[in-house]
């Protein structure tokens, strides 16, 4: 019960991290069907770009909280110029080609990103300060963290708030139209081109907050962390509809609720010293006690992917992918 | 109001409007009618700079053959295009908050409104369903309504009476009928040539890209290479 509780939020620390990186994967998708492979990247040098900023002033005698914020509120723009530029330098020509093109040069500015970061910060992780009095917390018989409780708060906060813009703003209703029909809400005086450089920036400085809370949880920022985590926000994405936003928060939370539970369980599943079947010819490794695992906890990665390939067999459009009819 | 000169709309190398010129005169209603693929939506959509054309567009006295779509509305010109173009996740209300995006006066957004509702009250008894779930008629008055929300002076209309039930058509076009008779100006495209020439004062025939006949609605009505070819006489 207590593994089940623990699984539970660590579940839901990185899912909603997840949560928050699938959205800018999705508002980009659902807009102009592209997906954005270079995003995992940005949310990656959101990171890079925070941590560097919160061990240069690790060693001040600002208050841990500000340093921290600092570090985000540096990362924001940052991100955000980023995912500017990419729309502008790299989508935008490519908006009337055909669709391979596009998908191709952003798997091919996620490399770009990915050395870039590589040149600028090196090889090597960097950790993040033990600048922060990590508290925890029970909760029946579970422990909880100060960081996963602010990481939970801090994601559902970005999602009510994304939410709110995207639902009962004048231009988060103009961004779901041109995501509907562009030629047509061009016609209501939407450009287009806005909307799709803002839904980059938007999504970008989700992303880099993201980032942050990711590499904060773990406790490193690494060059390469964007691709897993891009692949798993991603997948994601898909798990929810892609192109849905409540779709991409649904997903994320449910993948980071499934990767945990996979992950705290699978070596208690997979023990064959519990199948009765197996005892026979394992009998010396499980004399005493004795385990023998097949899948341990070394299997998480599996899960996020093995969940894509189950909703692309059976429900390829995603949870809250239903398409609503065109024609009456 | 309006004034086209040799209009042209190619398609790869297959031309679909083959230099026509034409004018709509302030107040006006005017209809563009003519079989299937004769050009009319591509005219429609070159004038609403949807689509690259070559020739004059004079709009009030600008020339707007170089502007981009989303510059136009502001400018009093809407086009509601070829099946509705309804935004069908979008909620009623929103769609129509859509048709005013391009406005700031929130004062005369909330009259349209209600001037909207008084010429639509079915409409507005489903405004927080989604449009998806409307009938085509419904849908197509949406459409109309979505466009007057931006004050237009001159509405496009294309093909308003397509997929409808007779009875529903009839509905649209005494609707276009108030509409013009508020002082918007209407350029109707239809393949439906006896009803479009009812309510116009002018029209044009269009054939394969060109302009063929142009004459007033009831010398059309009249006219034998009309009657026999549009109006199934």
């Amino acid at each position: 019960m207590e593994i089940l509780l623990q699984q539970i939020i660590n579940g839901l620390t990185t899912g909603s991290v997840y949560a928050v990186v699938a959205l800018g994967y999705t508002m980009v998708y659902g807009v102009i069907q592209l997906i954005n492979f270079a995003h995992g990247e940005v949310v990656m040098i959101g990171a890079m770009v925070a941590f560097s900023i919160i061990t240069a002033l690790a060693g001040s005698s600002m208050p841990p909280l500000i340093i921290v914020l600092a570090g985000v509120m540096a990362a924001i723009p940052a991100c955000m110029l980023m995912g500017y530029l990419l729309e502008r330098v790299a989508y935008r020509p490519l908006r009337h080609a055909p669709r391979l093109a596009p998908l191709i040069t952003a798997i091919g500015m996620s490399i770009i990103l990915q050395h870039l970061a590589l040149m600028v910060w090196g090889r090597s992780p960097l950790a993040f300060p033990q600048i922060i009095d990590n508290r925890v917390f029970g909760v029946g018989g579970a422990a909880i963290s100060s960081v996963q409780i602010a990481i939970i708060l801090l994601s559902l906060t970005m999602m009510a708030g994304l939410s709110w813009f995207v639902y009962r703003t004048r231009f988060g209703i103009a961004i779901r139209a041109t995501a509907e029909n562009v030629h047509v809400a061009g016609l209501m005086g939407v450009n287009a081109d806005r909307v799709i450089a803002a839904t980059f920036v938007i999504g970008a400085g989700l992303g880099a907050v993201a980032g942050v809370m990711y590499g904060t949880y773990y406790g490193i920022a690494h060059y390469t962390m964007g691709f897993s985590l891009g692949l798993k926000a991603f997948s994601a994405a898909v798990l929810g509809g892609i192109g849905n936003i409540a779709g991409a928060m649904l997903g994320g939370l449910l993948l980071g609720l499934v990767e945990a539970l996979g992950t705290g369980y699978v070596g208690e599943l997979t023990d064959l010293c519990t199948w009765p079947m197996a005892q026979g010819w394992l009998a010396e490794q499980c004399a005493d006690g004795g385990h023998f695992v097949v899948f341990g906890s070394n299997y998480q990665e599996v899960f996020a992917f093995l969940m894509l390939i189950l909703v692309l067999v059976f429900r390829p459009s995603g949870l809250l992918g239903e398409r609503v009819s065109e024609r009456a | 109001m309006l004034a086209v000169m040799e209009l042209q709309v190619h398609y790869g190398g297959i031309a679909a409007v083959k230099g026509i010129s034409f004018a709509v005169e302030e107040n006006e209603i005017v209809c563009l009618i003519g079989a299937n693929g004769a050009g009319k939506t591509s005219t429609l959509k070159a004038l609403a700079r949807m689509i690259p054309s070559h020739g004059e567009i004079h709009y009030g006295d600008q020339r707007i053959e170089t502007l981009p779509s989303h510059e136009l509305i502001a400018m009093g010109l809407a086009l509601v295009p070829e099946g509705r173009g309804v935004f069908a996740r979008l909620t009623v209300a929103e769609n129509l908050m859509m048709g005013a995006y391009h406005r700031n006066d929130a004062k005369g957004i909330g009259a349209d409104l209600e001037r909207i509702h008084a010429l639509l009250p079915r409409l507005m008894e489903r405004r927080n369903q989604v449009a998806g779930t409307l009938s085509g008629g419904e849908q197509q008055m949406l459409a109309i309504g979505r466009a007057l929300m931006g004050r237009p002076r001159l509405l496009l209309l294309d093909e308003p009476s397509m997929g409808l039930a007779p009875l529903m058509v009839q509905k649209v076009f005494e609707v276009v009928r108030k509409v013009a008779a508020e002082g918007v100006t209407v350029l109707l495209v239809e393949q439906n040539a006896r009803l479009a020439l009812e309510v116009c004062s002018r029209g044009y025939v269009m054939e394969s890209g060109s302009i063929t006949i142009a004459d007033t609605s009831a010398a059309l009505l009249a006219d034998a290479r009309v009657r026999t070819a549009y109006l199934g006489e």
